[in-house]
């Protein structure tokens, strides 16, 4: 009850702030009023959030307040908040650039991130919920020996959240940067500060009411923006993609290469741009192969079951039912959602890429390719939507920030320091500690990562994350939840051999090796755009070939606790229960 | 005392039929949802041109319909697993823990 008035408040709150804002910019220049209005709402927005922190606060008291929120989120609430987690400001504006560049491209991109969650919820959802109790860790290591799966679990999470991270620092820098005339690094700086306080002080509470109010809030702007592209076309979808293709052609017949091509093939440069144009109907260049389209296809399906900010959410429900429900309702957003980005896309083609307010001197999109959503915030709703959805997109950075800092926290307060080093021996205080010293540490860390990786194309960041999931993190929980045989030595090998080798297949594939550390065209060693069909394959292989060579004692007595693990996963008997309530 | 708990739920065959009916319910869905999505991706990789295709006079392809169909299936798919497991698999589930504890 308490909560819920808490929403109301904010969002009247928000929507009063939003009121005064669009009151005091009248008749102001344009581009004047667009900053005041985005930082006004944002400000809004942090301080609401800091209120929230301050109550969550209050209710942080032990090391399981702190992880999972005293396990007694529901199951719809919980949704919404694993919804907000994986709608990260990189794939809202990394897959609507994709489809204003690409078109259907993008499309097949979105699905790829849908398809995970079915996974989730048949063979998952429950058995992680009945068998967890803060970190995945928890579950992968139930019967195994706590010291070698805590430091591969460990391992596994912080390396899947740096890159993560990278890809989220990268987008506040840019965005901030765009709207409010800041520097770069002092965007990233107020990032890393503020999810440091959310974190901190509002643990998984905090981090878990910021991530519901900001999916609730992304999911209205990004619905209304869709509506008013849709409205622009009577609601027909036809409709707008030939408007688009048509402007596709315009802006293809003044393309410099395809002049070029033209004159060098001698064929008819309107045929040339026709179909250049035509071509964001269809799929294009993005799946280049049909190992890469599979192996980027398995990255994102699995890897969604292996990251640890989305599995720690299955932590924060009381029991099975509420676990199914949670996957339930972020299905369900997140699709609703992807559909709609797509719209965005093709609203970002019509709207903002035949306005030269959004171009600059070379026709190139002002702020990068990653600004698609933004601009069209501004084409479609004015100053004031503009302002709105900028505020958004950077609460959404926030809220996955803190997400993936706090799953990261956890992994070496609760994996390394309580259960590694003191033997499970640790005391909640002490343990909360830690946490906070991780965050802080953590904090530092992602604001240096993402200083140092500016250039890079967040959605593309994003995948590599995916990847190292789907060939760690997955395959090890996994085997040792399904298959009674499987070891310690086993889980712990195969895994590290999956993260070495999604990590090592990464850097010599032509994305990094090339583009990123700047070697010759052709130079790389990997010729696929993703390394999950091989590196989860060695993941998988490793953990199956080391479990079945292990014939220590230790092994069979592994082997004879699946029974009781079984029964656990299957039941729910003795599962750890919404504790703190 | 625990393997007591451990060995009187195995012996329910409720307790059987709970499990083998779920996992195998489970791996049907699951290997539906791996059919539609790798079949997608494979359509993508092999046959560019069929979802370029054109549905009617207009711009608009197969592949829109196609691929919106993906998302809408990736949801239905979910709902329908996610209704039975929360009736059906949890009334039995909860008869096999009754019965075990009583």
């Amino acid at each position: 009850m308490r909560t819920s008035k808490l929403i109301f408040g904010l969002l009247a709150v928000l929507a009063s702030g939003a009121l005064l804002a669009a009151g005091a910019d009248m008749g102001q220049v344009e581009k004047q009023a667009t900053n005041w209005t985005a930082i006004a709402m944002f400000g809004v927005f942090v301080a609401g959030t800091m209120f929230i922190t301050k109550w969550a606060a209050s209710k942080t008291k032990s090391a399981a307040d702190f992880y999972t929120a005293g396990g007694g989120i529901t199951g719809f609430q919980n949704g919404l908040a694993i919804a907000g987690d994986y709608m990260s400001a990189a794939s809202f504006l990394g897959i609507s650039a994709a489809v204003m560049a690409n078109g259907y491209d993008g499309l097949i991109y979105a699905i790829g991130f849908l398809v995970g969650w079915p996974i989730i919820t048949f063979l998952m959802a429950e058995r992680l919920r009945n068998l967890g109790k803060f970190t995945f860790a928890d579950v992968a290591g139930y019967r195994f020996q706590q010291t070698p799966i805590r430091a591969f679990a460990a391992s596994g999470t912080l390396v899947v959240v740096a890159f993560y991270l990278i890809a989220q620092m990268v987008g506040a820098g840019q965005l901030i940067k765009l709207l409010f005339g800041l520097e770069y690094w002092m965007a990233v700086v107020i990032v890393g500060a503020l999810m440091m306080v959310y974190v901190l002080f509002g643990g998984m509470t905090a981090t878990t009411w910021v991530q519901i109010i900001k999916a609730v809030l992304l999911l209205c702007g990004a619905s209304f923006m869709a509506f008013m592209v849709l409205i622009k076309f009577g609601f027909s979808p036809e409709a707008m993609f030939a408007k688009a293709v048509e402007i596709k052609t315009g802006l293809a017949l003044k393309d410099a290469k395809l002049i070029e091509e033209a004159a060098k093939t001698g064929k008819d440069i309107a045929v040339l741009a026709a179909a250049k144009g035509d071509s964001i109907m269809g799929p294009g260049s993005f799946v280049k192969d049909p190992i890469s389209a599979i192996s980027f296809g398995m990255a994102l399906m699995f890897g969604t079951a292996g990251l640890p900010h989305i599995l720690m959410r299955f932590f924060t429900v009381p029991d099975a039912k509420e676990a199914r429900k949670s996957v339930g309702w972020a299905t369900v957003w997140i699709g609703y959602f992807y559909i709609l980005t797509f719209i965005i896309g093709f609203g970002a083609i019509t709207f903002v890429l035949t306005d030269p307010t959004f171009l600059d001197a070379k026709g190139v999109l002002k702020g990068g390719g990653n600004m698609a959503a933004i601009h069209l915030a501004n084409a479609v709703g004015g100053n004031v939507f503009l302002g709105f959805i900028s505020a958004v997109a950077f609460a959404t950075i926030l809220a996955v920030v803190a997400g993936l800092t706090l799953s990261g926290a956890s992994a070496v307060s609760h994996d390394l320091y309580a259960t590694v080093f003191k033997k499970g021996n640790a005391d909640s205080a002490a343990e909360l500690r830690v946490s906070r010293i991780t965050t802080i540490v953590l904090g530092v860390i992602a604001v240096v990562l993402g200083i140092a990786f500016e250039k890079q194309n967040i959605a593309f960041m994003v995948s590599l994350a995916f990847a190292i999931a789907a060939s760690a993190n997955f395959p090890v929980l996994f085997m040792s939840v399904l298959w009674k045989d499987c070891t310690t030595k086993g889980a712990v090998i195969g895994g590290f051999l999956g993260l070495i080798a999604s990590v090592a297949l990464t850097v010599v594939s032509p994305s990094v090796w090339e583009v990123t550390l700047g070697n010759p065209k052709g130079s790389a060693w990997f010729p696929y755009t993703s390394p999950c069909l091989f590196s989860m394959t060695i993941g998988f292989v490793g953990i199956w070939l080391f479990s079945i060579l292990d014939r220590s004692a230790n092994a069979q007595q592994e082997r004879a606790d699946f029974a009781a693990q079984l029964i656990r996963s299957e039941t729910g008997i003795g599962a750890s229960g919404a504790s703190g309530h | 005392m625990k393997d007591d708990l451990g060995d009187r739920i195995r012996a329910n065959p409720k307790y059987q039929e709970l499990v083998s009916k779920r996992n195998s319910y489970g791996w049907i869905m699951t290997l539906s949802m791996l059919v539609v999505y790798y079949g997608y991706i494979l359509l993508v990789a092999f046959n560019k041109d069929f979802l370029a295709q054109k549905t009617g006079a207009g711009v608009t392809s197969i592949g829109i319909p196609i691929g919106v169909g993906v998302i809408l299936f990736t949801i239905i798919i979910t709902g329908i697993y996610i209704r039975r497991a929360n009736t059906e698999f949890d009334d039995l589930k909860a008869q096999v823990i009754k019965e075990a504890t009583k």
